[in-house]
């Protein structure tokens, strides 16, 4: 294990030792309080861009599994920082289903499926201490480096590294082409019996589209749309086509879809302006639905306007207020910008808001059947306990 | 919701006295919920048996009853309070079951009384087997196949389909209480019978094996509002088959990925809506297969549990206090989270550090007990350790257990026996693990003999393989400098960053010194000098996402950082790109959270795990010291690693450090917070026996001295002092050796009481009649410890012996209270029964015990509190014993007496004088106060329930009344032993007693009570001309004693036995009492006591009286 350096461009530095790729590599650092789901964290295209710390501190206890990709090409985040990181993984999902790759077989590790990905990780280094350090003086940019233990160089090129909020990242993670998705939710299945084991979640239990009456047709952007989304639209009732970022909102309404979902995604909203030109147009024609960054999008594209929290919300435990029922739902966030609701005063009310810090995580048209959340109620990470929300788009669409 | 306005007065139900399976993590959660109502405007009215507690202070409740925990007081209670609700679900399972009973017999609607957190139909549905399993099916989750049995019948065509191993599980018992694995029929046949009596309902589930899946809890809280958080998840390190309270516990889940711990998560949330639990915390437990991941549920307490006491703890989010707020209709969302002060109770919290839990057993007080861990819980207490990895924090836990283990220490074994170690599981099973890494055992076979996840396995080979590193390299460390002289001894790099990364791993310095052949300060020198120290970490609920302002602290080790300032550095040397690199030295910092202040500090020292012979009372008295010294302005800083006493609630202390007892943990503390002093005398032996070494670096200790502790406790010293004084001692020698013994037993005369010097709880300790019996006991006792002396005392047979406890300042001193034991001297003070005032001393010898004590208390220059234990014979007054320190007995006379002696005595420890505290005479009482031990003989099969020097009980309860009779019958009733008012005796004595028991079966006649006793001593009552009828011994024939007790002719048993032959002969009569619930006693003295209270009982009835008005009686 050779020693790692992990410098802050305000000038901290961080020793640990490297458990991922050698090499170098920047982005704006941003902590994660999940204690699961740390391969659903690292494969998040949201993440494009950042580098990850975990403030659990034993990563990698069950390993990594096919089933827990949340995009295609892998690990989306640029880093990750970990107190511990586990190379002797238990879990029989990971031992059924484990990650394979062509050159080395099945990818058991944390430390191997970074290195699988050429992705560097640092771990042994104080979590808690850069967590209190980021949530004092804001996330900013940082630089992993195995292979450089300069400091000083390290800084000067994070120093130099331009602010997330100057690059496109959703160009880098959408998908190139129009693909069709039906893939239902990960569920137990015991071997023989065919029985679930789950059953129990707020969302309707089958999965297959067979036995759904009148599937609907969604559409979804794609601006680095986590898997579960599409899994989670195609347990509503959705038949799901999903389309690059770019796709012209006339493109889209040639499809004829009955709703449109704008997806999450990496970076600053305001950068992905085409996108929000392109649901300028769709405002009004097809019912909306936005997750995250397809929130802030959908914010922007009515007039609102964004802004950015110090360090960010990612982790599992986050509460957020539905505010028509009142109810207190346990939510999986990542995001570092937020939709200025009062910009947009008279064209949506608030719907959702999170009890942390009184942000607002959710809203809905006054008039037209369009909604969004800044969380992900698709979970996974996290609670399912927003999952319903899929419904809600359904219901809307089928009402409308 | 707002809270509710429609209740006003609240009846809060404790658990009565500690047992295994329900320990004073009651009193946490009891006291939290106590404060958490009485903040929102309700009268809290309290009822529990249990003096040891802090829920029963006066100052917690509005009116506390400390009165026995049955229906019938109950009844009285409601009736005089009119409770507008009862909230049981603070007390265990004792409240949830009399909560059901008060229910079933109609007494809540009589006296329209609800029922909040839970109500009868969840209670029901939660804790009947059959109604759960059909409420899980109801919502697809699966459960284990399964029977529910009422009879031996259904129980023979239950096993049919279920197949072998199979578990049983008697509804409505405590910890598992008479449930276990059955591998044939035979044991089947036998678990079954036993099952069925037990349960209160004649019930057993019977049920498939999970034997060997992954284990797991979670704690779940659930609002009016439906709104429904998860707390905490804790995954066991002994898989399924150990109870979970006996078994290694870590949270959070470590094993689970997130899909898995989701589902985990829904179930729960469902399990809580369905079973119906309104509102407060529920405790569910799944099992997972790990070969496949299916997920059973295994069951749910509707209720606090000793799991969400250690959530709590392991989180920082105190569900007590939590469930009470949303008993009376508050919501999650509009209760604040304590320690981050911004936001709402309504998340869940997250966790940046690894806790781990282990048992603490106490299976060498029960020699005869079977010590393999099994789904019957047999630990008597906990430790709770937290650090940054898993390695770190299981370290810690080790040493927190005070079993002399300060790591995973090599056992002995060869292979076969290691295999069977690791098969069988006992309490030790963890070092045997630890062992088989050494012998080279893969991780494979391990797993397949204890199917503990590999994970944890893994993680104990890391420590294993580091200790071999540093075997290897610590010889380097050695060969440094020269040896001997540490001072001048430094590690070079690699050296240091060994040393550094073994103290993330959790090494204790301890163990390092053992690994090294240092010492243990010589380690704490060199870790000193590389600045090798831990840094202290909030516990603040949310991974610091928040800022906290709670200082509830644990230690860790964590690497430094740096700051680079300005754009080119700090002269860090330049190309730095060699191929060795200097270190960054410059201004390395470190991220620790202790933030000490600059007030005026004083450290008090907890009593670790709870065991026998050192428990809740102990607690009791430190958290009494932390309140007394912040109403004197002090700021409290408290030490324990207990995670279900009230002491290690965050809000009790100023500031609260999760730390093992050691002598490393604490000076590392001490040296953090330079406090003022430490106080050593309120936790019991634990940080008493780190008085001297803590002194010896310098420690101010408060209160007396630990030359007085000395001087009382070595026995030269101490016999010199009752010289000085002129007191009596029963004659006492010292042996080394079996001969000595006997010399000096030869010399003192038999009876003679033998015992290892420095020991709790009457450790090893025997009275031994002949000369065999004492080669017997030397022969065992030196080969287990062959450097410590053996104490050899006379036994004074049938005397009367007495505890007081004292306060002194130095100049005045003043008696707390007067004991009278109940049981003869020679029985564990700890296990005797006890009265306060004495009920039968005369007034001459009680006013020459308080003489004594007070010449003892100056001559000792007392500065707290002081226990002497006297035996009485012939008006003869002995000194047993000097403690200069708080006692068990400490809660018990405040509670009966009303004045706080623990609050007394912390405040005389940093200079109050007794007068300045208004103390200048002793307290008048005009009731009577009688204390009873409660045994776990019926969780431990084949032990006997006899009494001896070796203490067993593992708590107390109390009865108050306006007399010594009611007042025993009380203290009877909480312990369980409801004594009879009509029907049959049977009386089986030994010859010793056959005088004193005359007057017993004439009284006893008298209150029209048949009698019916073995050949021996109904002859020899004929003789004295009572006429008895006689009934065969076992070993006689049939019908014989056993199968009347069997049959329920019997209301009450006298049973006293000696010698070896007589006890094994009759130990069936005990052991049958004791499982058919028949109340007895094994002494003459417990016996003419009863009676004294059985005919009290027939004259006069039971009173209820709040503990409030006893103490105004008092003052008045």
């Amino acid at each position: 294990m050779s020693k790692t350096l992990l410098v802050l461009s305000d000038g901290v530095v961080f020793e640990g030792e490297s458990f991922g790729a050698e090499g170098e590599t920047i982005g704006e650092v941003v902590f994660n309080t999940s204690m699961t789901g740390y391969q659903e964290i690292l494969t998040d295209a949201s993440y494009k861009g950042q580098i990850v710390a975990m403030t659990y501190t034993q990563i990698g206890n069950y390993g990594v599994t096919e089933e827990d990709v949340e995009s295609a090409g892998g690990i989306k985040a640029e880093g990750f920082i970990v107190k511990e990181a586990c190379d002797f993984p238990s879990n029989w999902r990971a031992e059924k289903s484990g990650v394979r790759s062509q050159e080395s077989g099945v990818v058991k590790s944390i430390g191997n499926y970074l290195k699988e990905y050429r992705i560097v990780g640092i771990q042994g280094i104080d979590t808690r201490a850069l967590t209190k350090h980021l949530r004092n003086y804001g996330a900013q940019t940082g630089i992993i480096s195995t292979v450089d233990t300069d400091p000083h160089n390290l800084l000067k090129k994070v120093r130099a590294y331009p602010d997330i909020s100057t690059f496109n990242l959703v160009k880098a993670v959408t998908t190139d082409k129009v693909y069709h998705w039906t893939e239902g939710c990960w569920k137990w299945q015991s071997k023989g019996i065919g029985g679930s084991g789950l059953g129990i979640s707020n969302r309707e239990k089958t999965n297959s589209q067979s036995l759904t009456p009148n599937p609907c047709h969604v559409v979804v952007y794609d601006f680095g749309v986590k898997f579960n989304i599409l899994r989670n639209l195609v347990d509503a009732g959705f038949h799901v086509t999903v389309v690059p970022a770019q796709t012209e909102a006339e493109a889209v309404l040639e499809m004829n879809p009955d709703g449109i979902l704008l997806s999450n995604g990496p970076g600053d909203p305001q950068t992905v302006t085409y996108a929000i030109e392109n649901t300028r147009k769709l405002i009004g024609k097809k019912p909306i639905f936005g997750i995250c960054l397809g929130h802030q999008i959908l914010g922007l594209a009515m007039g609102g306007r964004t802004y950015k929290l110090k360090f960010g919300h990612h982790g599992g435990n986050h509460p957020v207020k539905d505010l028509a029922t009142n109810k207190v739902e346990i939510t999986s966030q990542n995001h570092n910008y937020c939709v200025d609701i009062k910009s947009l005063q008279g064209k949506v009310k608030l719907t959702h808001r999170n009890l942390f810090d009184g942000s607002e995580e959710g809203m809905q048209h006054v008039e037209l059947p369009v909604f969004s959340v800044q969380h992900h109620p698709e979970a996974w990470p996290g609670p399912n306990d927003s999952t319903h929300i899929f419904s809600r788009f359904r219901q809307l669409i089928q009402n409308g | 919701m707002p809270k509710r306005t429609d209740i006003k007065k609240i009846l809060l139900i404790g658990s009565g006295p500690i047992i295994i399976g329900q320990a004073c993590e009651f009193d946490y959660s009891g006291t939290q919920s106590c404060k958490a109502l009485r903040d929102d405007g309700y009268k809290v009215i309290l009822v529990n048996s249990n003096p040891a507690t802090i829920m029963t202070d006066p100052e917690i409740a509005d009116v506390t009853y400390i009165e026995p925990l049955t229906v019938e007081i109950l009844e009285l209670i409601i009736e005089k309070e009119r409770p507008d609700a009862i909230l049981p679900t603070m007390g265990g399972q004792t409240a949830l079951n009399l909560a059901v009973k008060l229910a079933e017999k109609g007494i809540l609607e009589k006296y329209n009384v609800e029922l909040i957190g839970a109500k009868l139909h969840a209670i029901k549905k939660a804790e009947d087997r059959e109604l759960f399993k059909q409420a899980m099916s109801k919502i697809g989750l699966d459960v284990p196949k399964s029977s529910a049995v009422t009879s031996m019948k259904e129980g023979m065509e239950a096993i049919e389909h279920l197949g072998f191993p199979a578990i049983l599980r008697p509804a409505f018992t405590l910890g598992g209480t008479g449930g276990g694995i059955a591998y044939n029929i035979e044991e089947y046949t036998e678990l079954l019978d036993k099952g069925l009596k037990l349960s209160p309902v004649s019930q057993v589930l019977v049920e498939e094996s999970a034997l060997g899946w992954k284990e797991y809890e979670l704690e779940v809280m659930r609002d009016t509002k439906d709104n429904v958080v998860i707390i905490c998840s804790i995954e066991n390190f002994d898989p399924m088959g150990i109870h979970t309270g006996d078994s290694i516990t870590v949270a959070p889940a470590q094993t689970l990925t997130d899909k898995e711990y989701q589902r985990m998560r829904d179930a729960s949330i469902a399990i809580i809506r369905e079973i119906g639990v309104d509102t407060g915390g529920s405790n569910i437990q799944f099992a997972v297969n790990p070969e496949n991941g299916r997920m059973i549920v295994i069951e749910m307490n509707p209720r606090v549990s000793r799991s969400s006491a250690l959530a709590s703890k392991a989180t920082g989010f105190p569900i007590a206090k939590i469930a009470a707020k949303l008993a009376v209709g508050l919501t999650l969302d509009e209760i604040k989270n304590d320690i981050t002060r911004e936001t709402p109770a309504s998340f869940e919290p997250t966790i940046d550090y690894v806790v781990t839990k282990f048992p603490r057993f106490a299976f060498e007080k029960f020699p005869e007990a079977d010590p393999v861990l099994t789904t019957q819980m047999k630990s008597v207490g906990e430790v709770m350790s937290i650090g940054r990895t898993f390695k770190e924090s299981l370290q810690k836990a080790l040493r927190s257990l005070e079993t002399d283990s300060y790591g995973l220490e090599e056992v002995d074994g060869d292979t076969e026996k290691i295999k069977t170690k690791l098969k069988i599981p006992g309490a030790e099973r963890i070092w045997y693990v630890a062992q088989a890494m050494r012998t080279g055992l893969e991780i494979k076979t391990i797993h397949e003999h204890t199917r503990i996840d590999p994970w944890f396995l893994n993680n104990i080979k890391q420590i294993i393989e580091f200790e071999e590193q540093l075997k290897v390299q610590s010889s380097k460390f050695k060969v440094q400098s020269s040896p001997r002289d540490i001072e001048h001894r430094t590690l070079n790099i690699e050296q240091a960053a060994l040393l550094r990364k073994a103290k993330e791993y959790g090494f204790s310095d301890r163990r390092l010194a053992q690994l090294s052949g240092l010492a243990e300060m010589d380690i704490r020198g060199l870790r000193k000098k590389h600045n090798i120290v831990p840094v202290y970490k909030i516990v603040d609920t949310c991974a610091a996402e928040f800022a906290a302002f709670t200082p509830y602290l644990y230690s860790t080790y964590e690497r430094p950082f740096y700051k680079i300032v300005g754009d080119s550095g700090l002269g860090l040397g330049k190309g730095n790109k060699d191929n060795n690199p200097q270190p960054l030295t410059p201004n390395p910092q470190y991220d620790c959270e202790a933030n000490p202040t600059d007030r005026q500090k004083v450290i008090i020292l907890g009593s670790g795990p709870n065991r026998i012979g050192q428990g809740v009372e102990f607690d009791y008295c430190c958290v009494h010291a932390v309140f007394a010294l912040r109403e004197l302005g002090y700021e409290t800083i408290m030490i324990n690693c207990n995670p279900e006493t009230v002491s290690t609630d965050y809000d009790t202390s100023d500031r609260l450090y999760f730390e093992p007892l050691t002598i490393e943990d604490t000076l590392n503390i001490i040296e953090k917070e330079k406090p003022v002093g430490v106080i050593v005398q309120v936790g019991g032996q634990t940080p008493l026996k780190l008085a001297v070494p803590l002194e010896r670096e310098g420690v101010r200790i408060l209160g007396t001295s630990p030359d007085s502790i000395d001087r009382a406790e070595d026995r030269k010293r101490f016999k010199e002092l009752l010289h000085k004084l002129g007191l009596r001692q029963p004659e006492s020698d010292t042996a080394m050796s079996v001969d000595e013994a006997v010399r000096a037993a030869q010399k003192i005369g038999y009876p003679v009481m033998v015992r290892p010097s420095y020991v709790l709880g009457g450790r090893a300790m025997e009275i031994v009649y002949d000369e065999d019996s004492i080669r017997n006991y030397m022969e065992r006792t030196v080969k287990g410890a062959p450097k410590h002396p053996i104490l050899v005392d006379k036994y004074l047979d049938d005397a009367i012996e007495v505890d007081v406890d004292a306060l002194s300042d130095g100049h005045d001193v003043i008696v707390g209270g007067v004991m009278e034991h109940i049981e003869e001297a020679g029985i564990h003070s700890g296990d005797s029964a006890c009265s306060l005032p004495p009920y039968s001393l005369n007034n001459d010898v009680i006013a020459e015990i308080k003489r004594q004590t007070k010449a003892l208390a100056l001559e000792l220059r007392v500065i707290g509190l002081m226990n002497i234990q006297f035996a009485v014979k012939k008006d003869e007054i002995y000194i047993l014993e000097v403690n200069p320190r708080a006692s068990r007995t400490v809660p018990f006379v405040s509670k009966a007496t009303g004045v706080p002696i623990a609050k007394l005595a912390a405040k005389i420890m940093v200079g109050k004088t007794l007068k300045e505290l208004g103390l200048t005479e002793e307290k008048q009482i005009k009731h009577v106060a009688v204390k009873e031990a409660v045994f776990p003989f019926d969780k431990f099969t084949g032990v006997d329930s006899i009494l001896g020097p070796e203490m067993k009980s593992t708590g107390e309860v109390m009865g108050i009344d306006e007399d010594f009779g009611r007042a025993f019958s009380k203290a009877q009733a909480s312990s369980d032993n409801v004594l009879p008012l009509c029907g049959k005796i049977v009386i089986s004595i030994r010859d010793k007693d056959k005088p004193g028991i005359c007057n017993i079966v004439g009284r006893l006649f008298a209150a029209g009570f048949s009698i019916i006793a073995t050949r021996g001593t109904a002859a020899f009552l004929s003789e004295k001309g009572l006429e008895v009828e006689v009934i065969n011994k076992v070993a006689e024939g049939r019908p014989h004693i056993v199968d009347l007790i069997k049959n329920r002719e019997i209301v009450f048993v006298i049973n006293t036995v000696s010698g070896a032959q007589a006890q094994k002969d009759s130990f069936s009569i005990r052991r049958s009492a004791l499982q058919y619930g028949i109340p007895f006693t094994t002494t003459v003295a417990g016996a003419k006591a009863a009676v004294n209270a059985i005919e009290m009982l027939r004259k006069k009835k039971i009173n209820i009286r709040s503990i409030q008005e006893y103490h105004k009686d008092r003052d008045a």
